[in-house]
């Protein structure tokens, strides 16, 4: 990677998570996020350089969903825009691609999703292969529970370990004013609940969450400009395996692991960690992927176990990361995107502070 | 210093009303395999893949890129989806584009498809809303309204579109690749076919089609294969909002924009004389003459002056379209990355019959949503 | 890869999907909703640029802030530019043929779509001066107004729509 530009994180926004927004849609919930990024910088439309989004049409039950949130940017002069159809994370690395080209100096990317409206399990299950995988409607807990199940018979990873994940996580986002699920839950007590479709029980798996987040990106000086203490991104990557699940060692994640090479993971020390696991068993795979030690604190947010704004659930842990570097908690921090069934693809990013 | 960015290797597949002889995956492939043998690379000599698609409503698959991995290659290596509606397939390229201009990565696969057989594109483009009647019929419905606006406006005479779909299917002629052979085109044809959408005409408007483009994109010290490549010499995207107080929808100004930031960067400043063929996004046949103005090919009110003329032509001075464009052959999310291909194409002489001569500045344009998202490129023989 | 004729055709599985969505109009739209319900046209007002939004979705397109207020404009206006359906399409409501257009409410800023009645087809034309034929019963749907018809005012002059088109 020869991309040589230093990118910042300098300002972020997200709007609470909760389970099922009923009044607001989309826009009206992302429109509130962006007005708090833009005012937390110092910037308007005009100042930012290029504008990028992900979303799902398929989330929302609507074509081109995406198109109606740019009334909440107001895009008027016109203005240098795209689009993914992946979660923000993937859109913020569109973004830092684009701030390489060196003729642009800020970014604002925003990425949103109600999973309240449809069956988000269900739609999840239409992003296995068509003409194989979904005849059978094989999904997203189920694809999770494979997978559980698969580490759970391997090395040393017990049940209790998944649970030590979620009373982690819970206990975690009670200090996130943002978080969906929190509080002090025992240990011995969620072994006791019931599997819900084995061997993941409810609790292991993530909450519905309509939410939306944003980030600004700025360049070199400029970064310096917005905020006295930018989160740079030292380094981003992204890989993807085989879709199949049966091709795949799924106690593993081979694409984790590269993406972190890539992105320089262990040139340092890694204070915090926010991996975007959805599912319980899925931090103790990623954590082990990018060679995460028990010094490092992992998801100080609580991580998507705690809210699961599916399509800004990947973009919200470089936020959770930039945000704690940027108020000093941390120096310097790992953050997580996943795509698709079981951890079939991963991004990576370090976010370090000034020091 | 950004790198200098070049299409190697170009791949279509055969455009038909459905390719039920392929599966979504086998389609792209299609392509994909044409564009790494013209590159004279193999999978291997990839570093990264962009996909590019319009919505996952065409086929039912949600993000196809976890799909199609395997596929096309891409395991083990970085994989996005872009999705900017119908400019997608030039917005791709451009994603693709800039992965190599930073330096991120040497070569990068493209390939933008649909397979819109596989689900109801018709449905997926007039999706009801609740509380809301059902008026718009399809994309012709949304666009001829500001068709007639533009015939009123510029006064045009009543027969250009008929002049733009004679043309544009003719051209097809010349496209082994093209969905449309429409022989026994001609101008009493399209002029007695249904009015779909008065003012436009069934035989003025896009078929729907299945089919993917790939394209193979190397920095200038990958560069491979027989032939030379076509350089990126100007990129650029805008997008406005679909509706506001006062806005163009005849000659909107993001296109605008978008045109004159790929002017400056290519360093064109008479595009109808610098730009020696363009293939643009006309799906519908009003779109050529209004195009002309939106890009500064003709003053305003005036584009249709192009077509009647027969500058539009292929021996005219501004060929528009040589492949049979968006009109003969419309996988929309591949449309957009098709226009850029068959400008590579004309750069790198592989256009067979409908090769322009001499071509040494190319356009490449992709137009989406309610005409709001553009992307466009200018491609050139010399290396900028 | 070419398919010899040895070699067999893909095969074609049909795969029904449904899923259903919750939908939410939004705090804007169901203001506007409402106001139909009651049979008024509501706008919206941008507080930066003035311009008044009927059936806004909350957020002004060009300056992205909150649109408010409430402003009743009159259920006539100004056909500015339409088009003639004359295929049916799946889903499609209304039986063809028939005229679909924009309608520039007096004192609105932005046009609503409709369907224009009462009125031979090859009559309807741009700048035709319409008013809403609201349905017997009311309620937060636009499916409340049936059409447009003609009022029989002298068209409007093509200057007071043509920044419309």
């Amino acid at each position: 990677m020869s991309a040589t530009r230093d990118i910042a994180v300098v300002a972020t926004a997200q709007s609470p998570a909760i389970r099922k927004d009923e009044r607001r849609n989309e826009v009206e919930i992302l429109m509130p996020v962006v007005h708090d990024l833009r005012e937390k910088a110092g910037l308007t439309q005009e100042d930012i350089g290029f504008t990028v989004s992900g979303s799902c049409d398929y989330l929302q039950g609507q074509a081109f969903a995406f198109v109606t949130a740019l009334d909440a940017i107001g895009p008027w002069p016109p203005i240098d825009e795209s689009h993914v159809e992946m979660d923000g994370a993937w859109a913020l690395y569109e973004a830092w691609t684009r701030l390489q080209y060196g003729d642009i100096d800020t970014a604002l990317v925003y990425s949103f999703g109600k999973s309240s409206p449809g069956d988000i399990r269900r739609i999840l299950t239409l992003q296995l292969d068509p003409y194989y995988l979904v005849p059978l409607w094989p999904d997203t807990i189920a694809m999770a529970a494979l997978q559980a199940r698969a580490l759970l018979d391997s090395d040393g990873v017990t049940e209790r370990d998944l649970a030590e994940v979620v009373a982690r996580s819970r206990k975690n986002a009670k200090d996130n004013p943002n978080a969906q699920l929190k509080g002090d839950v025992d240990v011995e007590a969620l072994l006791k609940e019931p599997e819900y479709l084995s061997p993941l029980r409810k609790h292991d798996c993530p909450p519905i969450t309509d939410g939306a987040a944003a980030v600004i990106l700025a360049a070199g000086d400029r970064a310096r400009e917005v905020t006295d203490r930018p989160a740079w991104i030292r380094g981003i990557d992204h890989r993807i395996e085989p879709h199949s699940l049966g091709v795949r060692d799924l106690t593993d994640s081979p694409s984790t692991r590269k993406a972190a090479e890539e992105a320089g993971v262990g040139n340092g020390k890694v204070d915090i960690a926010e991996l975007h696991a959805p599912f319980s068993h899925q931090e103790i795979i990623l954590k082990r992927a990018l060679g995460l030690g028990d010094d490092v604190n992992v998801n100080p947010s609580g991580g998507a176990l705690a809210s699961n704004a599916v399509m800004a659930a990947g973009l919200l842990r470089i936020i959770e990361c930039a945000d704690r570097i940027m108020s000093g908690q941390a120096n310097r921090a790992v953050a997580h995107a996943t795509s698709g069934p079981a951890l079939q693809q991963n991004l990576v990013a370090v976010l370090e502070g000034d020091n | 210093m950004p790198e200098r960015v070049a299409i190697t290797g170009v791949g279509q597949t055969k455009y038909d009303t459905a390719r039920p002889d392929h599966s979504i995956a086998g389609l792209c492939r299609e392509a994909a395999i044409r564009a790494l043998e013209d590159a004279g690379v193999t999978w291997n000599d990839i570093d990264a893949v962009v996909i590019g698609k319009a919505p996952d409503m065409f086929e039912g698959v949600v993000m196809p890129e976890l799909y199609l991995a395997d596929a096309l290659g891409a395991t083990g290596k970085p994989m996005m989806r872009v999705h900017t509606a119908g400019s997608v397939g030039g917005s791709t390229a451009l994603v693709a584009a800039g992965l190599v201009k930073t330096g991120i990565h040497k070569r990068v696969l493209t390939v933008a498809f649909e397979k819109q057989s596989e689900s109801n594109a018709m449905w997926a483009l007039s999706m009801r809303i609740p509380f809301q009647p059902a008026l718009v019929a399809g994309a012709g419905g949304y666009f001829a309204p500001h068709i007639r606006s533009y015939i009123r406006r510029s006064n045009a005479p009543d027969h250009i579109g008929i002049l733009v779909a004679v043309k544009d299917r003719k051209n097809a002629l010349k496209n082994p690749y093209a969905h449309l052979h429409l022989e026994d085109i001609s101008y009493e044809k399209v002029a007695e076919s249904m009015m779909i959408w008065d003012p436009l005409r069934y035989l003025e408007s896009c078929p729907s089609s299945d089919g993917a483009c790939a394209m193979v994109l190397s920095s200038e010290d990958a560069v491979t294969g027989d032939r030379a490549p076509a350089w990126f010499a100007g990129s650029a995207m805008r997008s406005e909002a679909t509706q506001f107080a006062g806005r163009d929808q005849v000659n909107p100004q993001a296109g605008k924009d978008c045109a004159k930031e790929v002017y400056r960067q290519a360093g064109i400043t008479d595009p109808r004389r610098e730009i020696d063929v363009a293939e643009i996004y006309v799906p519908f046949s009003w779109y050529e003459p209004m195009w002309m103005e939106n890009l500064a090919f003709a003053p305003e009110g005036e584009g249709w002056k192009m077509t009647d003329e027969g500058a539009t032509a292929m021996d005219g001075d501004m060929p528009i379209n040589p492949s049979g464009g968006v009109l003969s052959s419309n996988p929309i999310g591949a449309s957009g990355m098709i226009r850029y291909a068959e400008a590579a194409m004309q750069i790198r002489e592989q256009a067979g019959e409908h090769q322009i001569d001499g071509v040494r500045t190319a356009m490449g344009h992709a137009y989406g949503g309610g005409a709001q998202f553009y992307s466009m490129c200018i491609l050139t023989k010399e290396k900028p | 890869m070419s398919v010899t004729e040895e070699e067999p055709q893909g095969t074609i599985v049909e795969r029904p999907i449904r899923l259903d969505y919750d939908y939410t109009a939004g705090t804007a739209q169901s203001r506007f909703l409402k106001g139909i319900a009651q049979g008024k046209i509501l706008g919206e007002k941008c507080p930066v640029c003035g311009k008044v939004y009927v059936g806004s979705r909350g957020s002004c397109p060009t300056d992205g802030v909150a649109t408010g207020g409430e402003i009743e404009v009159p259920s006539k206006g100004t056909l500015t530019t339409f088009c003639v359906v004359n295929v049916q399409f799946a889903g499609q409501s209304v039986e063809v043929p028939y005229a679909s257009g924009y309608i520039l409410c007096d004192g609105a800023d932005i046009p609503l779509m409709g369907l224009v009645q009462e009125v031979p087809i090859e009559e309807v034309r741009m700048g035709l001066r319409v008013e809403a034929v609201w349905a017997d019963e009311l309620g937060p749907t636009l499916n409340s107004i049936k059409y447009w018809k003609p009022t029989g005012e002298p068209d409007a002059d093509y200057e007071t729509y043509r920044h419309h088109l």
